[in-house]
């Protein structure tokens, strides 16, 4: 039973990153339609920026997290910027192939600049381990951290976007772009928020999993990036609650075929479930019904 | 605009990775130039000496990657041989003749291993000590196999490289290391409960993993939990560490790289999980990663054939003199070698040979002895090898202690 707990808890608190990792894709995706593949790298360099904050500048853990969020978000906002607004009346796949485009060069970048030997990241979680139950039940620091940050963003976000004018010009952007411009709202501000909004996001995403997995290499996010992504089709792409639970699934079922079926073919097990789950709902778990005009 | 965007975005990119290119090899051009340069004075030197007493000369070749990405193994390689040869001649030569020893670089890269090989055989080389990794050595090999040429590889582990009948090699193949640990772990009764976690997406994990498992009822352990990890999710072990726990395992066997081998020790540790970690040659590095926090990998235990800081009189001289010629503490690679040259003398003064017979005939008589010979070197004590040329020999172990490797026994 015990042992059942902590495989729970180690799947909570990785689908808890695969969680905050897929909020951006899924704001992404919901407002500027398009699939960001740079998510994932973007998340690196948040992890490479606290590194440095923390490690050579020896700034304190919360100026090392904020310094983090500011530089991802001033490269998510000039990513944006600079390779996809150009590109806002071409068609999706052009956008995509620039997307993976900007991802490989961030990843060069980073290979470029920190080398590609793996850093041993140092963990942002002051805290000590948890002991319950006589020692049986460990519970890591980053484990309840990592658990209750994705909870206060997930309800921050859904608060931000349901009671704020910001908010609601996103959703106005995401339902209808002609119909939002016609109503006054600053499409391409809005785009640039929700990048900017995403990016920080990663920043966060990337200190947790380097906190919790405390190795750091120029490829780091492509891994979580692509399972979050997953998560984020699971959940239902477009909707917020439903990256959270399609997250959440990713990483709990992640770990209970690692513990009870096999660890070999964990993530064989994750991506029948997956396609089980679109072959049922193909829309994803929350994901809404698209209507197409004929 | 668009345009111009795309066209600064494209060149920023391949600036990127051209930068990324020749910064790397610039470098270890560099560092290998000097080694080489010091090579070829202490070689120069050497013929000096040794063409006083004889013009009838051993011709030996060594090849390795002397400059390029790995450059570092090939350095290594020539470095060692260099000093053998040299205390060789200095004790009168093989059955009365001196060595002269003629390197040559192959870059890693089979086209330029097979041009290597045929610039020494052109100098007249009779024997080789090379080459040094796995895929010039099995190119090489190939070729060398015509002329009947003794080739004894000091590092090329590949199972491939000793494919042919003129191949041979110091080291243990990829699998064999596997054999090894279970054989080490048994005999030195480290532990009778094993768990073992391997990379089951990687060729050499999953090789060492399966002879590993194959050899271990032979020495009476038992395998209590096996678990794996892909190269797709090799972040969070803390899963499979759990169960390696649960299972009440003594000792950890990780056969994969120090990359992830430094995550698995971290989390082993948040979870307060501390067997007898137990890892091969690929957790060579593991005390070199960044920011890696080395008190959490001590007691670590690793096979590797040869460790620098072993007091037997062998190693100690082989390790001053290898200081003093090239600066440095030798690495596996370099003992390797050195005892390849001693094998060779070896086997050469058993078989009775000359320097006036023909290659082929030198070839035919050196393995003909490698059948029945056995040889005690600083990389491992009763040496034999097998009909296809591998390599038998005590596997040895060093154990981190206190941020250094230490010889475990």
């Amino acid at each position: 039973m015990m042992s059942f707990i902590s495989y729970l808890l180690n799947g909570l608190s990785l689908g808890s990153v695969y969680a905050i990792i897929a909020l951006g894709y899924t704001m992404v995706y919901g407002i500027a339609k398009m699939l960001n593949f740079a998510h994932g790298d973007i998340l690196m360099v948040g992890g490479y920026t606290a590194f440095i904050a923390l490690n050579s500048m020896g700034l304190p853990i919360p100026v090392a997290v904020l310094v983090s969020m500011a530089v991802c978000t001033l490269l998510g906002i000039t990513i944006e910027k600079v390779a996809y607004k150009p590109l806002r009346q071409a068609n999706s796949l052009s956008v995509l192939i620039t997307a993976i485009g900007v991802s490989y060069l961030l990843q060069n970048l980073a290979q470029l600049i920190f080398s590609a030997n793996p850093k041993s990241f140092s963990s942002f979680v002051p805290l000590k381990p948890v002991k319950l139950a006589g020692g049986q039940l460990t519970i890591s620091g980053e484990t309840i951290v990592t658990i209750v940050t994705c909870i206060i963003i997930v309800t921050g976000l859904v608060t931000f976007i349901n009671k704020t004018k910001a908010g609601q010009a996103m959703l106005a952007v995401s339902e209808d772009k002609g119909a939002a411009t016609l109503m006054g709202v600053d499409v391409n501000g809005t785009i640039s928020m929700t990048f900017a909004i995403g990016s920080a996001l990663a920043a966060i995403g990337g200190i947790l999993l380097c906190s919790a997995y405390p190795t750091l290499t120029p490829t780091t996010g492509a891994m979580p990036g692509i399972k979050a992504f997953v998560a984020a089709v699971l959940g239902g792409i477009g909707s917020i609650p439903g990256a959270f639970i399609g997250g959440i699934i990713l990483g709990v079922l992640e770990n209970l075929a690692k513990a009870y079926i096999s660890s070999k073919l964990s993530d064989a097990i994750v991506f029948s479930v997956l396609i089980i789950v679109l072959l049922v709902k193909p829309t994803g778990i929350l994901g809404k019904k698209i209507m197409e005009k004929v | 605009m668009k345009k111009v965007l795309s066209v600064v975005l494209a060149g920023a990119m391949a600036a990127s990775l051209v930068a990324c290119g020749s910064s790397s090899t610039g470098t270890t051009n560099a560092a290998s130039g000097d080694k080489a340069a010091e090579t070829t004075a202490a070689a120069a030197s050497g013929d000096s000496g040794a063409a006083a007493s004889s013009d009838l000369k051993w011709k030996f070749g060594s090849q390795g990657p002397l400059t390029g990405g790995a450059a570092v193994y090939g350095t290594a390689v020539v470095n060692g041989a260099k000093i053998a040869i040299d205390e060789i001649n200095e004790n009168g030569g093989i059955n009365g003749y001196q060595v002269e020893l003629q390197t040559a670089d192959d870059e890693h890269d089979q086209e330029k291993a097979v041009n290597a090989y045929n610039s020494l055989k052109d100098w007249g080389m009779q024997a080789l000590i090379g080459p040094t990794t796995s895929a010039p050595t099995i190119a090489v090999g190939a070729e060398a196999v015509n002329d009947n040429l003794f080739m004894l590889t000091p590092s090329g582990s590949a199972v491939d490289c000793t494919n042919t009948a003129n191949a041979y090699r110091v080291c243990f193949s990829d699998p064999a290391q596997g054999a090894k640990s279970a054989q080490y772990i048994g005999e030195n009764k480290l532990a009778t409960k094993v768990a073992i976690l391997y990379d089951s997406s990687d060729v050499y994990s999953s090789g060492i993993y399966e002879s590993f498992a194959s050899e271990a009822q032979n020495y009476g352990i038992e395998i209590v939990d096996t678990e794996q990890f892909t190269a797709d999710s090799k972040t969070d072990f803390s899963t499979q560490l759990q169960k390696m726990q649960a299972s009440g395992a003594e000792l950890a066997f990780l056969p994969f790289y120090y990359t992830e081998a430094a995550l698995v020790l971290t989390q082993a540790d948040t979870m307060g999980y501390k067997p007898i970690f137990f890892g091969v040659d690929g957790m060579d590095g593991i005390l070199d990663v960044e920011n890696f926090d080395t008190s959490l990998a001590e007691g670590l235990m690793l096979l590797t054939p040869f460790a620098a800081d072993a007091t037997d009189d062998a190693t100690v001289n082989f390790v001053t003199k290898y200081k003093e010629a090239f600066g440095g503490t030798p690495i596996q690679f370099a003992a390797d070698s050195y005892d390849a040259a001693y094998i060779i003398k070896a086997a050469i003064e058993a078989g009775n040979l000359t320097p006036d017979m023909s290659v082929d005939a030198i070839g035919a008589g050196i393995e003909e002895q490698m059948k029945t010979l056995k040889y005690d070197g600083i990389t491992g004590s009763g040496m034999t090898w097998d009909e296809k040329g591998d390599v038998d020999k005590e596997p040895k172990a060093v154990v981190i202690k206190d941020g250094v490797y230490v010889s475990a026994e």
